[in-house]
């Protein structure tokens, strides 16, 4: 990667222009709506535009260049297909009436059945756009059943303490006071904790399972029987969905309300962080709460029908899969996971000796060269050291239920050799970590730029471009 | 086990895997997970399609749909995109990367951002942008959200009723769970006026649902003066031309940036956005990129202000939002960069001449009446039908032509872009005349 | 180790108050700062704001953390320390001089629930 250090406005030139469209006459609007302020947008040609936004992506690196073992956030390979459907379907207006649109109609009924299948609910809608979204439409839900059979008390949701921070964060924006839950020595949710925290006042709980530690919450049955005997619901986060592809399905386990990452489990391209798609699961007694399948709820979180562009490749990736392949992509995941763990477990503490699913934690390096006046290689370094040798970082000092938490998820999609690349260079910056720390202290030495100064963009944000700065 | 496109493992691998791993077989790796919630047999789906026939089962379903030009806007607008956009937005580097965590391999996208936040600053005057929202429905809601939030104890918002359905029904429904007072009103300075001592913000449409451009001179101070944050919802594209919230004293802009280039796809993927007073700054919601320097001193861009999200505060974080539209984002900051300041003013002075022209021949039918008479539009208009709505957009219909969409008051909108053909505005009048 | 100045009394979410008369002072210790690291920002109320006791009246940031503040007393917010505005790392720099808010106190008979500069001591080393 070159460091290329232009943004749009400075390469602007009065005079260039990048647009072809006719002369126009001028617009005649009374003066009191008219704009007057100066509107700067840069003025570049084409080729202008071209090489700009070209150099710029030579700085970024995503899972077509090279492995993106990011915990939680399943980074497979994105099939290059999908990319080609969205495109049939663009001059569609949102608002065209059924009659216009039947292939559409087809689509939205096609992926229904097919999610609604691999998950074991009754229905989906499609309206969410993240997988946030999903969970805040999720707990709409579930608090619109409560309050349709008059059941108002119920105001509080249950959180484990190795829940993403989106679950306690939707739960406040649903008007829901978290209740957290504490995970026991095994990092699973501890049954015996979970059940003085029950009573009327539990709209339910927010599970993601296998949980944030990669580990299958074998408890689940029991947890849902706890749940539901106190008149609560259970919430299945699908951030950690990948494992269980084709392997287990929520509603099995006892799950009333589910949210999917169609940007994870269904191979849609992240896109730098959107657009995502978060579509909802229910089962079959709350399908009459879905903004598409009747009015009880009158529930719209977005403006028209989720997005539909990112929906038409998660069905893509799906029919591509069908039943023959389906089966094989959790267990991939799963022992793409293992494998690596097994691997490393003798450089990087693994604090829970057990399978994981599609993911898991090291808590740091066992030997972090720490000696004399120099502090040891922390988490953070053996990241930044990482993309030194063209991997992307795992995810990093999350769950917070480990100081030098280091998050590793493979996914199905990345062969035997990468794995093995990726473990050699592991095991070599343990070794450098072991030696001279101060080499992973001042990582990463072959990128565009080196670490940045958080502290200082922090205390005085310079957030847009100007003139002088 | 046949093989599978995307799974590059062999059986010699997963022998060799399941051997370091120890253990005998697959299954054994869900040892771990009740019997009972093993799928045993098959899943019911379709089989496995090839790459051919994924493309000819969507190709199918997409030529059902009849092909029809647009001429209607609620909300999402027909403008052309040029074709530089996609070539760069499919550019694999952008598409397959995360949220930019590792700024140092991921400059690409945070400096896009970063373009992105100064072109919507500069599009609505104010001081400040996110790194976008899912859409405009959800920027105005979370706008709602972040009246309240930045009020500290007041709970209600004051909404104008000609704000678009969706974006109403929208922030309706986050209201009703977050427990916000939401009023929606036609008067709403009249309601501001009134001095509940409980408001916390009141937001307005720039140009609203009938596509009339909105006057809301002093409605700023009345709003401070009450106590309350005003909030603008606008079409970004029109701010090249329609006066800016921050020039109407607003405190928060909000919208969706489809109109800058991003194709309708039945509603999807489109883009947020928000932006807003310096003051404000730390109450936003979503990503947020910032300028620094490495260690080295080279200018550089990060993700920052993180102690506002949801990963850090949980349930005190300002929102639950945790992805944003980046790659739409970036649509828009590259449509920007093609069409700048002039560009950006042809496509709505294109725009404008279409629509006159399609709102005068209409009235010329004698067919329809004009509710709003006198008051300025841009490039979406409704009109009082006197024959039967729902024939006439049948009628267009057969005739390849989206449009006269029917508003709850019975009106029907219309709306013309740059890409109007001559020829259409001609059929659509025509229409009208032969009911 | 973090340092512990004498005749203040203490919260056991790190909040240090000094009587000023009827006046709270309040600011946050050296063992919250030192665990915070670089403070990015002090989100404080506004002068005439009511704080109540245990609840947070604003929020220390830094890059990577976020922490409420909560109040040791009730009361009315008199004054804010506003040149933390422009320059929070005076927190990091010395916790004990700069204060953040100062609250007229609704009930002296709040400060009885707070630790002495001992007993603090001993709540931080546990």
């Amino acid at each position: 990667m070159r460091y290329y250090d232009k943004l749009v406005f400075e390469l602007s030139r009065d005079g260039r222009s990048a647009f072809s469209l006719p002369e126009a006459p001028a617009i005649r609007l009374p003066e009191s709506v008219g704009r007057k302020s100066n509107l700067e947008l840069p003025s570049l040609s084409e080729p202008d535009v071209v090489r700009h936004y070209t150099n710029l992506s030579q700085m970024n690196f995503g899972v077509d260049t090279g492995f993106y073992p990011l915990g939680s956030c399943t980074m497979k390979y994105n099939p290059k297909i999908n990319e080609e459907i969205p495109g049939m379907f663009a001059g569609i207006h949102p608002l065209e009436p059924d009659c216009a649109v039947p292939g559409i109609k087809k689509i939205f009924e096609g992926i229904d059945r097919a999610l609604a299948e691999l998950t074991g609910m009754a229905h989906f809608t499609f309206e969410p756009c993240a997988g946030a979204h999903g969970e805040l439409t999720g707990l709409m839900l579930i608090r619109q059943y409560h309050i349709s059979r008059g059941d108002l008390a119920r105001t509080k949701i249950i959180v484990p303490d190795s829940a993403h921070g989106t679950n306690p964060a939707s739960a406040a924006v649903c008007g829901l006071e978290v209740v957290e839950v504490k995970s026991g020595p095994d990092g699973l949710v501890d049954v015996e904790s979970l059940k003085p925290l029950l009573g009327p006042q539990i709209a339910g709980i927010m599970m993601t399972n296998p949980n944030t530690l990669g580990l299958f919450e074998k408890n689940i049955a029991q947890i849902a029987s706890l749940i539901h005997g106190c008149g609560g619901l259970l919430y299945y986060d699908g951030a950690n969905m990948n494992p269980l592809l084709g392997v287990v399905r929520p509603g099995d386990m006892g799950f009333d309300v589910m949210h999917l990452n169609l940007h994870k489990t269904f191979s849609t391209p992240h896109g730098g962080g959107g657009p995502g798609s978060g579509p909802v699961g229910v089962a079959p007694h709350l399908v009459k709460f879905l903004p598409e399948f009747g009015n009880e709820g009158e529930l719209r979180v977005s403006g028209f029908h989720g997005n539909f562009g990112v929906i038409l490749k998660a069905y893509a990736y799906i029919l591509m899969l069908g039943k023959e392949n389906v089966p094989m992509a959790g267990r991939l995941a799963t022992l793409s996971a293992n494998y690596i763990k097994e691997s490393l477990k003798d450089c990087y503490k693994l604090p829970l000796e057990c399978i994981c699913k599609h993911e898991f934690v090291f808590d740091g390096l066992i030997d972090d060269g720490a000696h004399d006046e120099v502090p040891g290689a922390t988490t953070l370094d053996v990241a930044k050291r990482l993309l030194d040798y063209g991997f992307h970082a795992p995810t990093i000092y999350f769950p917070l239920l480990f100081h030098q938490a280091l998050m590793i998820e493979p996914t199905e999609t990345e062969s035997l050799e990468t794995l093995d690349a990726f473990i050699e260079v592991m095991r070599t910056i343990a070794q450098e970590a072991a030696q001279d720390p101060m080499l992973l202290h001042t990582a990463p030495h072959n990128t565009p730029i080196g670490r940045p100064d958080e502290t200082a963009a922090a205390r005085q944000p310079v957030l847009k471009w100007t003139k002088s700065n | 086990m046949g093989t599978f496109a995307y799974f590059p493992h062999t059986e010699e691998d997963i022998r060799k895997m399941l051997k370091r791993v120890g253990v005998g077989e697959l299954d054994d790796l869900y040892a771990d997970v009740p019997s009972e919630f093993i799928r045993k047999g098959d899943y019911d789906l379709p089989s496995a399609m090839s790459e051919q026939e994924v493309r000819d089962f969507f190709e199918s379903l997409a030529l059902a749909n009849p092909k029809l030009r647009v001429y209607a806007g609620i909300g999402a607008y027909d403008h052309y995109t040029p074709a530089v956009i996609s070539y760069i937005t499919s550019r694999s580097e952008f598409l397959t990367a995360y949220t930019p965590y590792q700024c140092e391999i991921s400059q690409g996208t945070l400096r896009y951002i970063f373009e992105w936040q100064t072109m919507i600053c500069n599009l609505t005057g104010l001081d400040v942008a996110n790194a976008s929202m899912y859409d405009g429905a959800t920027a105005s809601a979370e706008a709602m959200r972040m009246c309240v939030a930045a009020s500290r104890r007041r709970n209600t918002v004051v909404a104008s009723k000609t704000l678009l359905p969706n974006v109403l029904h929208t922030m309706r429904t986050y209201a009703k769970f977050a427990g916000i007072n939401l009023v929606e009103t036609y008067d709403v300075m009249e309601t501001v006026c009134e001095g509940t001592l409980d408001l916390a913000g009141v937001i307005v449409p720039s140009i609203n649902r009938f596509g009339i451009i909105e006057n809301h001179s002093s409605l700023a101070q009345a709003a401070h003066d009450a106590g309350a944050l005003l909030a603008v919802y606008c079409d970004p594209s029109a701010l090249a031309v329609v006066k800016t919230p921050a020039e109407w004293g607003a405190d928060i802009a909000v919208g969706d940036g489809q109109s800058l280039g991003i194709p309708l796809c039945y509603g999807g993927p489109y883009v947020g956005f928000m932006s807003c007073t310096q003051a404000l700054m730390r109450k936003l919601p979503g990503r947020i990129v910032g300028q620094s320097t490495d260690a080295d001193g080279k200018r550089c861009f990060v993700l920052t202000l993180q102690a506002r999200e949801q990963h850090i505060r949980r349930e005190k974080a300002t929102s639950n939002i945790c992805s944003n539209e980046s790659l739409m984002a970036l649509w828009c900051t590259v449509y920007l960069s093609l069409m700048g300041t002039e560009g950006l003013k042809r496509v709505n002075e294109l725009s404008y001449a279409a629509a006159h022209s399609l709102h005068d021949a209409l009235m010329e039918t004698g067919r329809f009446e004009d509710p709003f008479e006198g008051q300025p539009f841009l490039k979406e208009f409704c009109l009082k039908p006197l024959i039967d709505a729902k024939t006439f957009q049948e009628a267009l219909l057969e005739q390849g032509i989206f449009s006269a969409v029917q508003t709850k008051e019975g009106y029907v909108s219309f709306c013309c872009t740059e890409k109007a053909r001559k020829e259409d505005l001609e059929t659509i009048a025509q229409v009208a005349r032969s009911i | 180790m973090s340092k512990i100045v004498e005749g203040l009394l203490y919260s056991e979410s790190h909040e240090w108050v000094k009587v000023d008369g009827n006046v709270a002072i309040i600011g946050v210790s050296d063992f919250a700062q030192s665990e915070m690291g670089d403070i990015t920002y002090v989100d404080m109320p506004s002068e005439g704001d009511e704080v109540t006791k245990g609840e947070d009246f604003g929020a220390l940031e830094s890059v990577k953390a976020s922490s409420e503040l909560y109040s040791p007393v009730s009361g009315t917010v008199v004054a804010c320390n506003v040149d933390l505005e422009d320059a929070p790392e005076l927190i990091n720099q010395d916790p004990y001089v700069n204060w953040i808010i100062k609250v007229e106190m609704n009930d002296k008979g709040e400060l009885g629930d707070l630790l002495n500069s001992a007993a603090y001591q001993k709540f931080i080393e546990k």
